[in-house]
């Protein structure tokens, strides 16, 4: 019995260069690592990789402090292993939470910090192949426009594609300005977050910058202080193990009532983590209040737009934004 | 955390497979060494069941939705069909028939037999495996705690109340009268 899926040929890398490597010579090559994603869109015929070099053996499996007082998680952490990490419950109680708002446990023991950056949408037409979707196959037409739209996108969406990034541990990265460090053949680079997710414009098969062949390392979470004022609220359909219709991460440093940094990202609503640095300026040395947040939450969803089923997530988006912002700074 | 290492010594970790080769891969299962040729497309759970012939372990979804192939992989939980084997080669793997001890049932099983905790059975499996991978872990104190923490596991008979009751008293040491 094997996986019903389009042959592929395996190889294992003996070390990061030769992952790069390998990634990049052989056709249409994927790097596996948990496996949660890729084999689940392997099984499904949605990805068809025509080799897959196995990565788990790197040695990018540990959590150590930066220099700076940062955080470097190495790509192979798992989820679990990263939630439940001492210096990451202490320093980035906002990245434990979210975590944990993901997926199942099993699926944590085994999804890595960089496979988590990759991961596909969920959204149904991409994963089904009697459908047309431009992700999946492009040019071929988006069918969740004028379709099934509930879970889909009100913010950065295009005419090509109005899917969303799944992903909770994403948006508290995104909130804690966090850095992608990766190799390619040229070398490493580091990416800054925001700058990693792609919006679908005319070509959302590509999600992310990553050059071909380029393997993430690390995640390094910057040295900065939002341990104190955090909130992570997830809404979805079920109370545990479901995507989210919407998600919002908050971060922020206090002093009495005024709002000295505001970080704000929106999960569930795009393409890629939502943020807004105009709404965190609006926020910053501000007391805090109730206009000041209704403010916030309207200039952060401003251009929304919904495609039908997904009309109500632009009043639940502002609406847990003010919520969120409120549990962070501790009023409630 | 230690660097993971090749478990089987006669691994060629340069080698590139084609997909229909297959790839030699060793596991201790319930404490028994199997070393098997597997192509690279074979799931954990393929294995378990189909050639080391142990079907204690279910396929449910077959997509990590439903929790029914949960095993212990090196003490952790995880989803046996989203694994492809030869990416866990050396691993140390408890299944559902390595939980019990001769003919004494292990008191999670016990206890949930006492509460009923299973109608069909077929989820029943993975059900204990996730709550022994749980409790390990040591992050579910309370009932809600639990229902959170095996959110990982369906039971289409609808027996959570009873699971959850099941795993509280083993929890907190009760067996039976």
């Amino acid at each position: 019995m094997e996986v019903a899926v389009t042959k592929f040929s395996f190889t294992k890398a003996t070390d990061a260069n030769d992952a790069v490597l390998k990634a990049s010579s052989l056709t249409n090559a994927a790097f596996i690592a948990g496996g949660t994603n890729l084999v689940d869109l392997m099984k499904e015929n949605v990805a068809r990789p025509g080799a897959l070099v196995d990565i788990n053996q790197l040695p990018l499996h540990t959590i150590t402090e930066t220099e700076e007082g940062g955080l470097m998680i190495g790509a192979l952490v798992t989820n679990a292993a990263t939630a439940y990490n001492p210096l990451v419950e202490k320093h980035y109680p906002l990245l434990s939470k979210a975590i944990l708002a993901g997926a199942s446990p099993q699926l944590r023991n085994m999804a890595t910090a960089g496979g988590n950056l990759l991961q596909r949408t969920r959204c149904y037409y991409f994963y089904d192949t009697a459908t047309a979707c431009n992700k999946r196959n492009p040019g071929s037409g988006c069918p969740a426009i004028n379709g099934f739209n509930r879970m889909h996108a009100i913010l950065g969406a295009s005419e090509a594609c109005i899917a969303v990034h799944p992903s909770d541990m994403c948006i508290a990265l995104a909130a804690l300005n966090a850095r992608i460090h990766v190799l390619g053949t040229g070398g490493t680079r580091t990416i800054g977050f925001n700058g990693f997710h792609r919006l679908p414009a005319e070509t959302p098969e590509a999600e992310n910058n990553l050059q071909p062949g380029e393997l993430i390392t690390a995640i390094e979470l910057p040295a900065e202080d939002f341990s104190s004022h955090y909130q992570y609220i997830k809404v979805r359909d079920r109370s545990s193990y479901a995507f989210a219709l919407v998600s919002v991460a908050v971060a922020l440093q206090m002093d009495g009532n005024i709002i000295k940094e505001a970080r704000l990202a929106l999960g569930g609503v795009a393409h890629k983590p939502w943020r807004n640095p105009v709404v965190e300026e609006h926020l910053r040395n501000q007391q805090i209040s109730a206009p000041l947040l209704q403010d916030a939450a309207e200039m952060m969803l401003a251009g929304a737009r919904g495609y039908g089923h997904n009309n109500f997530k632009i009043e639940l988006a502002k609406r847990v934004i003010i919520r969120a912002i409120n549990e962070a700074a501790g009023i409630l | 955390m230690s660097q993971h290492t090749i478990g089987n010594s006669n691994y060629n970790s340069q080698q590139l497979y084609d997909a229909d080769e297959t790839i030699p891969v060793g596991f201790t299962v319930n404490g028994t060494h199997h070393t098997l040729q597997l192509t690279a497309a074979t799931t954990l759970l393929d294995a378990l069941r189909e050639y080391m012939h142990l079907t204690g372990t279910k396929k449910g979804c077959d997509h990590g939705q439903c929790g029914a192939c949960t095993v212990l992989l090196n003490g952790k939980r995880v989803n046996a069909c989203l694994i492809l084997a030869v990416t866990k080669d050396g691993a140390d793997i408890t299944t559902i028939e390595g939980i019990a001890t001769a003919d004494m049932l292990h008191p999670l099983q016990a206890a949930f037999i006492e509460h009923d905790a299973f109608q069909c059975g077929y989820c029943t499996p993975g059900q204990i495996c996730s709550a022994l991978g749980m409790l390990q872990e040591g992050r579910a104190n309370t009932a809600e705690e639990i229902r959170e923490l095996m959110s990982g596991n369906l039971c289409r008979c609808g027996a959570y109340t009873n699971i959850v009751d099941a795993i509280l008293q083993y929890k907190n040491g009760g067996g039976r009268d």
